[in-house]
């Protein structure tokens, strides 16, 4: 038993519905209680769908247990079939169904319907929603194209083609990056064969294996699919995803190699504006601002490339809740001289977010919480997502425009470089006291004089002299925290018992900036 | 899958029975308010990480870092019988008290899996009481979806309460049903202003104080979906009071009325103490009567509030009902309730999801009160709809909460003669 507070992930069915539900013409029959409807306003509501996943739940009772729920499943997948006319059925259980062992699954398969009715096995006591999405994707194309699918050859003279694989619903920002992969690909001369599973239709799934290679896009959602491609058809893919101005240029290079194309034009008449903003000089202020990042393994390792060295942040954490990538996330971490934090404990995060104490967090919804009650700014680059953050505009996070977009969503929770340079000018100003919150922050957010109480001297011996701690004072609010922490860790380290103002004007002088 | 019957109540009403997949919440939902309202309590849901995600996805956004309902999610071990369930259910228990001393009350809420597997919580309730008494008392009840419907959840967390509640045979008013503090507050007053009393509320603010239970008990029912609840007071010697529920003018008069009838106060008081409240929600109510005269309405079934949400949109603001939709038709809770819709109104029990859009898609009414995983589609088709949930998230018993009620339902119709895009 694992006591759980709130889940980064849901249970493995969920990943089923995403698949569904982002294409067109397939459904999924639930064998599952009452109550698990529940999982449709996550896409009405969250995604504002102006139509209700393609879930058909068979809704067994109590009384149902001892009489007949294989029964249900039957009826239910007929009725589902008649009603939709669906190209392809999905068939699987949810937790409670599972312990009944109906296998609807393989009753819906006896039915003999005239479509693919694909079973679906997703262990709900041991799997999540991530693991169910990729499975899912990965049995609909093997139930679709068989367990021995054939390799088209593409005629000559045709342009390479590329299937963009794992943009789902609930996924981050999949809309929009979907279009902005899609022009990369085909302004570099690569056709798009097909976008699965956002979108796609059944016939779709068929012509996948008329494509070049695939494009790993989600590997969270994608890579077994790839990988099975790879096998089955010899089916190459994209290693690289392509979340800001550097690492799309080596997504470019990457698919432009697997399609034997040049990409040196197109590299040479596209760029992001970050590179510029990055360098330009408000941005000074970003140098060494230290970012914790939480998110999917895809994303977190991505936007940890891309705060390290496009924004000059220091990377002081990184973790995920994707357990299946933690060799690649702490292959990143190590990179950045830290150690990786794997857990789906989200106490464990805010924890770990409370003691690096960083000015900026990357994280999913649930960071976005943690921070707004430290009084941290953060922005939020993966899934779990929530309605604001499947936004009206354009807002794609991969290729240039993305980085352009990472660029304006990171900076903007922080201080604006003048506006910090003012604020230190001006900090003896009355209207710039302690209990002031910053400007950017909505009302009522906690001043972060207010974080700054806890003297965290004290166990050890270690004191502040009256002095010392009036000088503490005198540095403006957002950066006395760090300031009182490494003074106190100079101090630790030389065996100091008291802090005085020469002891803050040493450490200060160790630290440097 | 659909087995659909007609049957008569006593007064010949037709109410159309359905059977199919359901759009409605389990009881694991009612945590979400339940918690809010008795702040010494926690509930811990046994169950899977589907229990865990609805309860997290219902409530919409996380507010509280550490907030006072979770899940001890069934591992893998724990139904293979690697590890003994019951230990490792003690295990989480002792962990969690051990870092919130504030909690009083634990409530384990059994679940489809926990049910399923014949995990049983009241045994595991009675010893866990008997090793944290006297600082927690550990209780237990069924928010499953197999056995419970969204509402239900809340039912049977009372009735688990009903039963450690003390004897004592002294007359009391005993209001049952979680009611927003607010609301609690406004009843207080109107009842002492009445001469009724002592007042006890089921649940109180802190569920540690359980009110007692008696001979001398008389029972108002604040929500409709507390069947239960009110049978196992009756079984303690507690009288119900037959009335219909405190939503809009007449329905907060006829039920206050309940009470002061039994209490012998004098209709002169009675006047007098309601006299303010009823004018004031008369007045509050015209501009929503504008709003809402002659719309059609049609209300899928939630959280059994819908036979009287449907009479007072019929009577107080002239709505016309189309169906009204209940997923649980408890004729003993609604009786006075029933005799108040007019005639005609289709009443339809249980649920064919599908089918009931059908119904709703031929008839086109100009409001639909559903569930949030309906609400988007039907705009989409054009239908105007009002989400479900707020009717229990929101205060919207008594006097004072009535135009909030009425707006409620105002605001969906007001938005789309706004909108010209």
């Amino acid at each position: 038993m694992q006591l759980t507070l709130w889940t980064y992930e849901g249970p493995p069915h969920i990943g089923a519905m995403r698949v569904a539900s982002s294409m067109h013409g397939v459904h999924y029959v639930l064998h599952a209680p009452q109550g698990d409807t529940y999982a449709d306003l996550l896409f009405t509501m969250i995604e504002r769908q102006d139509r209700r996943p393609p879930v058909s739940y068979t809704t067994f009772q109590a009384r149902d247990l001892g009489g007949d729920t294989a029964g249900l499943v039957k009826d239910a997948t007929r009725a589902a079939f008649e009603r939709f006319q669906p190209d392809a059925l999905l068939v699987g259980e949810s937790c409670t169904a599972e312990l009944i062992q109906d296998q609807a699954g393989t009753l819906a398969a006896s039915l003999g319907l005239p479509v693919p009715v694909i079973p679906l096995e997703l262990p709900a006591y041991s799997k999540k929603e991530n693991w169910g999405t990729a499975e899912t994707l990965y049995q609909l194309l093997r139930g679709v194209l068989g367990a021995r699918p054939a390799r088209r050859e593409r005629i000559a003279g045709t342009k390479p083609r590329a299937n963009i694989l794992g943009p789902t619903r609930l996924g981050f920002r999949c809309r929009d990056d979907v279009r902005e992969v899609s022009s990369l690909l085909e302004e570099l001369g690569i056709e798009v064969n097909t976008i699965v599973p956002l979108g796609a239709t059944v016939e779709d799934l068929r012509r996948v294996p008329d494509a070049d290679f695939n494009v790993d896009l989600y590997p969270e959602v994608s890579r077994s699919a790839c990988a099975w491609l790879k096998r089955s058809l010899g089916m190459p893919h994209t290693t690289v995803i392509p979340m800001g101005a550097g690492a799309t240029r080596d997504f470019v290079m990457e698919a432009a190699a697997l399609a034997g194309v040049d990409p040196s034009a197109f590299l040479a008449s596209k760029a992001s504006r970050l590179p510029w903003y990055s360098r330009s000089v408000d941005s000074t202020y970003l140098t060494g601002k230290r970012v914790f990042i939480f998110g999917d393994a895809t994303h977190a390792i991505a936007a940890a490339r891309v705060a390290a060295t496009e924004m000059g942040f220091e990377v002081c954490g990184l973790g995920s809740y994707s357990r299946e990538f933690a060799r690649e996330l702490r292959e990143a971490a190590a990179g950045y001289g830290i150690e990786a934090l794997i857990t789906d404990d989200y106490l464990e995060v805010e924890r770990a977010i409370t003691a690096a104490a960083p000015e900026l967090v990357l994280g999913t919804q649930m960071e976005r919480h943690i921070a707004k009650r430290l009084g941290i700014a953060c922005a939020v680059i993966s899934s779990p997502i929530h309605v604001q953050d499947v936004p009206a505009r354009y807002s794609p996070v991969y290729g240039f425009e993305g980085a352009n977009v990472l660029f304006d969503s990171w900076i903007h929770p922080l201080m604006m470089g003048l506006e910090e340079h003012l604020l230190a000018m001006f900090r003896d100003d009355f209207e710039f006291h302690d209990g002031a919150a910053a400007s950017h922050l909505p009302a009522g957010s906690p001043a972060p004089a207010a974080t700054d109480a806890p003297a965290s001297a004290g166990q050890d011996g270690l004191a502040w002299s009256i002095d010392g701690e009036q000088e503490l004072r005198k540095i403006p609010f957002f950066v006395r925290n760090k300031a009182r922490r490494n003074t106190e860790l100079f101090a630790r380290e030389r065996g100091i018992q008291v802090i005085t103002t020469d002891t803050l004007y040493e450490a200060k002088a160790h630290f440097g900036r | 899958m659909t087995v659909a019957a007609t049957s008569c109540l006593p007064e010949a009403r037709p109410i159309l029975r359905e059977r199919g997949q359901r759009e409605v919440f389990c009881g694991l939902t009612g945590i979400v308010w339940l918690h809010r309202k008795m702040q010494d309590a926690f509930f811990l849901v046994v169950g899977s990480r589907t229990c865990a995600h609805l309860i997290q996805s219902a409530a919409g956004v996380m507010i509280f870092a550490e907030p006072r309902f979770g899940t001890a999610i069934l591992t893998d071990r724990d139904l293979a019988g690697l590890a003994d369930a019951n230990d490792e259910l003690d295990r989480v228990c002792a962990t969690l008290l051990e870092r919130r001393p504030d909690i009083k009350t634990l409530f384990l809420v059994g679940s489809c899996p926990s049910e399923v597997i014949k995990l049983d919580l009241a045994k595991a309730a009675e010893r866990l009481s008997g090793r944290f008494l006297p600082q927690v008392r550990v209780l237990s009840y069924s928010g499953s979806g197999i056995e419970t419907t969204f509402t239900q959840g809340e039912d049977n967390a009372l009735r688990a309460m009903v039963e450690t509640c003390p004897r004592d045979d002294a007359r009391q008013l005993l209001v049952v049903g979680c009611v927003a503090d607010v609301v609690e507050d406004q009843f207080r007053r109107l009842f002492d202003q009445l001469g009724i009393g002592p007042v006890n509320f089921l649940p109180a603010r802190r569920a540690a104080e359980l009110p007692f239970v008696g001979n001398g008990t008389r029972v108002l029912m604040a929500q409709p979906f507390n069947g239960e609840t009110g049978r196992a007071l009756t079984a303690r010697g507690a009288r119900l009071l037959s009335a219909p529920y405190p939503l809009g003018v007449e329905g907060t008069t006829a039920w206050l009325s309940a009470a002061a009838r039994e209490w012998g106060v004098p209709q002169s008081t009675f006047e007098q103490v309601t006299r303010a409240g009823r004018e004031r929600a008369t007045a509050a109510l015209r501009p929503h009567r504008r709003q809402l005269a002659g719309q059609r309405l049609f209300l899928m079934p939630d959280s059994q509030l819908e036979i009287p949400i449907a009479r007072f949109l019929h009577r107080e603001l002239d709505m016309q009902l189309v169906e009204v939709g209940t997923p649980y038709l408890d004729r003993q809770m609604v009786d006075a309730e029933l005799g108040l819709l007019p005639e005609g109104v289709l009443v339809s029990e249980g649920q064919d999801v599908e089918r009931q859009l059908d119904r709703v898609r031929q008839e086109r009414p100009d409001l639909t009160v559903c569930g949030l995983g309906l609400a988007n589609p039907l705009e989409a088709e054009g239908l105007s709809t009002k989400w479900s949930i707020e009717l229990v998230f929101t205060p919207i018993q008594g006097y004072e909460q009535a135009a909030d009620l009425a707006g409620l339902f105002a605001r969906p119709l007001e938005r789309k003669a706004r909108l010209a895009v």
